[in-house]
């Protein structure tokens, strides 16, 4: 009885507290349901492709419905996949530091023409071990990934040029370099002395997407945050905005906020890209992985590359300058028509809006206030646009809509504000639940933004959901932007903590989307196409399993003769040529994950048995209404014993073995 | 318990029996290529025919040898894993005498379309009630499924 009072006292308690919701405002009104609405196999208009921050995934959203379609797999492994874990896949995660399995993920890049979206691929950079992969959108699976030597903390990046020539990467930690470029062992404290900074430029083959390490520019040290390529005018300059110019080795949330103004660098490329063709970088060794995916063998290879072009733009006087700006600035945008760019002091009182026209002016008047370590610094006030007064408290990240306006991310004060670029004036106000970091308006970094909303990547959620324990999710937000008022829509959770985001319209990628993989063209050197060809090899302790998947049974799903001491490799392709049709493969005390299969496609699991028996295998992927009848077995014998190696399915399933 | 578990094999047996129900009907009927000089008018009932693009498909004769060596090739990769050459049923039905069953336009039309062939021909979903297997779409081109057309007509014994 006691029990009962206690339980309902409880149940009382809890109730209390779920019901109330603090009187949280919702911040949308009712007639904000019929905006994101999408009927219930209807597609959606847009794609989202956010970041998968800590997660190191990028993740794929619906708008405006918020629906989440799919994880990527990048820079993390993924058992569900078997990303990371299957033979064709491990080298995808390998680098100069060997395989390494996470990642931190913060801006996704699409591909650009003419500074416009092009539908073909995208681009998210690793944080933590600075790297930059490339996204297929016609699989939605990462192809390429390449490691950014001379770099510690790949924050700015891959934001791309305007006809995707290259995407960017800078340091965000700079370290000891010494003149081989290695991390020398040298005190902390020498910061100044010892610790340099660097940009890279990661080329993309036109035609494949294929990256390629272009060219790097020695910098000084201190800490690259974000970046934007010009775009129009400004096509041939990348802007970096630059924080602890104060080159602070420990706490930098004091020693890094001493100076008054920062820097936003401008980069020439296209000045550097001439000096590299000619021949006038200096090549560095150095020790870095390029790793790809062929979707033609469904594997992925991975080389050590050991050299860069690298330029000193103290050598060569016109490829980078400085723009004072205010407070440690973060965000660095450039709007759509290439004439400005907004610098975000993320402890400022004002936006700066840079004028590219001024810039090269007082580029070429040489209205310089100095140097820095022999950089020119321009003169604040010959470079400025304006400013944008009182705008909220500790703006990030500014995005564009095509109509001349400007919408900032704030987050100490959780809000977005609309402004108008021309006159620098604060024109809409709206919050956000809670914390903003970056924002998002469909093709808002492009030539050609497709307007309609803006989304809100927000750090804190509390008391927006029901409470998932101490960790709780981070959100996404949407509001509309047609008209002169923003419009909070919809609320929805997101994977990871999102850093950035792109938006693209939904028929831009829809039509290029691959269903199958076709078995003819597939030429992975275990694949087994046609049951026929399905069989068992062994080569000394390695055997192998040339093994098919087809609604509803492996081929072959009997295995004998495999020995103590062997190492088994499962190589299933899935025959079937149907979309959507995927086939799984799992095996009891495999040590590493199972495999997805695509139609079409070949991919290995690897399999050290550990005591001898009889082992189910089956399909996890539910395929069939005879899904559940989709299993075999192995049976593992004792060392040297003399069971031989046999396989079958069923009793006509499979032509006899060879003898 | 115990009256669950009868219930169960019951029902096993039940299905068992439905799924081995595809029998081999193709003695006795007629030779393929008379079965080609049929009408092409357009009839509103089942013409037998299948839904599709095929409606008029010209045979060969003798048969061509490329195609079926062609067909062979497409059979060993993306139908043999389920369909014998006997007239055994396995996943599918054997094709042993199937170009006697059905006429070379329903082979066809069965082969590049299937999902609407499973939904409207009332021969495939007579099939796939006794299949319980939804044949997958293999996404045969229209050369594909010409050879394979030709590869069973050859199984079949047609010269």
């Amino acid at each position: 009885m006691n029990r009962l009072v206690v339980v309902a006292a409880v149940m009382l308690t809890v109730f209390g507290v779920s019901c109330k919701n603090k009187g949280q405002k919702s911040g949308a009104g009712k007639e904000a349901a019929a905006k994101v609405y999408v009927e219930p196999g209807k597609y959606d208009e847009f794609y989202n492709i956010v970041s998968g921050g800590f997660s190191g995934q990028m993740s794929v959203y619906g708008l405006p419905s918020g629906r989440l379609f799919r994880v990527i797999p990048v820079f993390s492994v993924d058992p569900t996949t078997g990303w990371g874990y299957s033979e064709e896949t491990k080298p995808m995660l390998n680098t100069a530091h060997g395989f390494v399995p996470w990642d931190d993920s913060h801006h996704p890049a699409l591909s650009v023409t003419s500074g416009a979206h092009d539908g073909r691929w995208a681009f998210i950079n690793a944080n933590n071990t600075p790297r930059i992969a490339r996204i297929d959108m016609k699989t939605f699976r990462t192809v390429d990934i390449i490691e950014i030597p001379n770099s510690s903390g790949n924050h700015s990046s891959p934001f791309i040029t305007q006809n995707s020539e290259y995407v960017v990467a800078g340091t965000r930690f700079s370290y000891p370099m010494d003149d081989d470029n290695s991390n020398p062992d040298v005190p902390i404290n020498t910061y100044k002395q010892n610790f340099k900074g660097t940009v890279s430029f990661v080329s993309i083959d036109p035609k494949t997407g294929n990256m390629g390490l272009g060219f790097q520019l020695l910098l000084p040290g201190f800490n690259f945050d974000l970046a934007r390529a010009g775009k129009l005018k400004s096509g041939d300059w990348v802007f970096f905005s630059c924080y602890n110019t104060e080159q602070a080795n420990t706490l930098l949330e004091v020693n890094a906020s001493q100076k008054d103004k920062d820097f936003i660098m401008a980069v020439n490329w296209k000045k550097c890209e001439e000096l590299v063709k000619a021949g006038k970088a200096t090549k560095k060794a150095v020790k870095f992985a390029h790793n790809t995916y062929s979707e033609e063998t469904h594997s992925a290879k991975s080389e050590i590359l050991k050299e860069v072009n690298m330029l000193d733009p103290k050598d060569f006087p016109g490829l980078v300058y400085f723009m004072p700006c205010p407070k440690s600035p973060h965000g660095c945008d450039v709007d759509p028509t290439g004439s400005y760019i907004v610098g975000s002091g993320k402890l400022a009182a004002v936006i700066p809006v840079f004028s590219f026209d001024k810039m090269l002016k007082a580029i070429e008047a040489k209205t310089f206030e100095g140097n820095f370590e022999g950089i020119p610094v321009l003169k604040y006030d010959a470079v400025l646009h304006g400013e944008v007064k009182k705008p909220g408290l500790g703006p990030l990240h500014t995005e564009f809509d095509g109509n001349g306006f400007a919408y900032t991310s704030f987050f100490v004060s959780s809000e977005i504000v609309k402004w108008n670029i021309e006159k620098l004036e604060v024109v809409d106000r709206v919050p956000t639940y809670y914390s903003i970091g970056h924002l998002c308006v469909p093709g808002g970094p492009t030539t050609k933004p497709h307007g309609k909303y803006v989304i809100a990547y927000n750090k804190i959620t509390k008391d927006r959901y029901l409470p998932t324990g101490p960790e709780l999710t981070q959100s996404a937000q949407l509001y509309s932007i047609e008209g002169d008022k923003m419009k909070l829509l919809l609320d929805f959770p997101t994977i990871g903590e999102p850093h950035y985001a792109e938006a693209i319209p939904a028929e831009m990628i829809v039509k290029n989307s691959v269903k199958i993989f076709k078995i003819e063209d597939n030429k992975h050197p275990y694949a087994t196409k046609g049951e026929a060809q399905a069989r068992v090899e062994r080569k000394g302790n390695e055997v192998h399993v040339y093994m098919t998947s087809i609604r509803s049974h492996f081929t072959p799903d009997n295995i004998e003769g495999v020995k103590m001491g062997d190492v088994v490799y499962f190589h299933v392709t899935n025959l079937e040529q149907d979309w959507d049709v995927p086939h799984g493969f799992a095996i009891k005390g495999a040590n590493n994950a199972e495999l997805l299969i695509m139609p079409g496609e070949t991919a290995t699991l690897k399999w050290t048995p550990d005591r001898i028996g009889v082992f189910p295998m089956y399909c996890t992927d539910f395929c069939s209404a005879l899904h559940q009848e989709m299993q075999g077995y192995v049976r593992v014998s004792p060392a040297g014993s003399s069971v031989p190696i046999t396989f079958s399915t069923g009793a006509t399933a499979t032509p006899e073995p060879k003898k | 318990m115990k009256r669950k578990i009868v219930f169960g094999v019951v029902l096993m047996a039940g299905l068992v029996m439905a799924a081995c129900g595809g029998n081999d009907s193709a003695s006795g009927e007629a030779n393929t290529s008379s079965a080609t000089s049929e009408n092409t008018s357009n009839q509103a009932a089942d013409d037998g025919k299948g839904v599709g693009k095929f409606t008029n498909v010209e045979l060969t004769n003798p048969l061509d040898q490329k195609m079926v060596s062609a067909g062979k090739l497409v059979y060993d990769m993306k139908c043999g894993s389920c369909h014998r050459l006997t007239n055994e049923k396995l996943v599918g039905p054997g094709w042993k005498g199937v170009t006697s069953r059905r006429k070379p336009e329903w082979i066809m039309n069965f082969a590049t379309n299937v999902e609407e062939m499973l939904a409207k021909d009332p021969n495939a979903m007579a099939m796939l009630e006794e299949c319980l297997v939804r044949m997958p779409n293999q996404n045969l081109s229209d050369d594909d499924a010409r050879h394979v057309l030709e590869f069973m007509r050859n199984n079949d014994g047609v010269k």
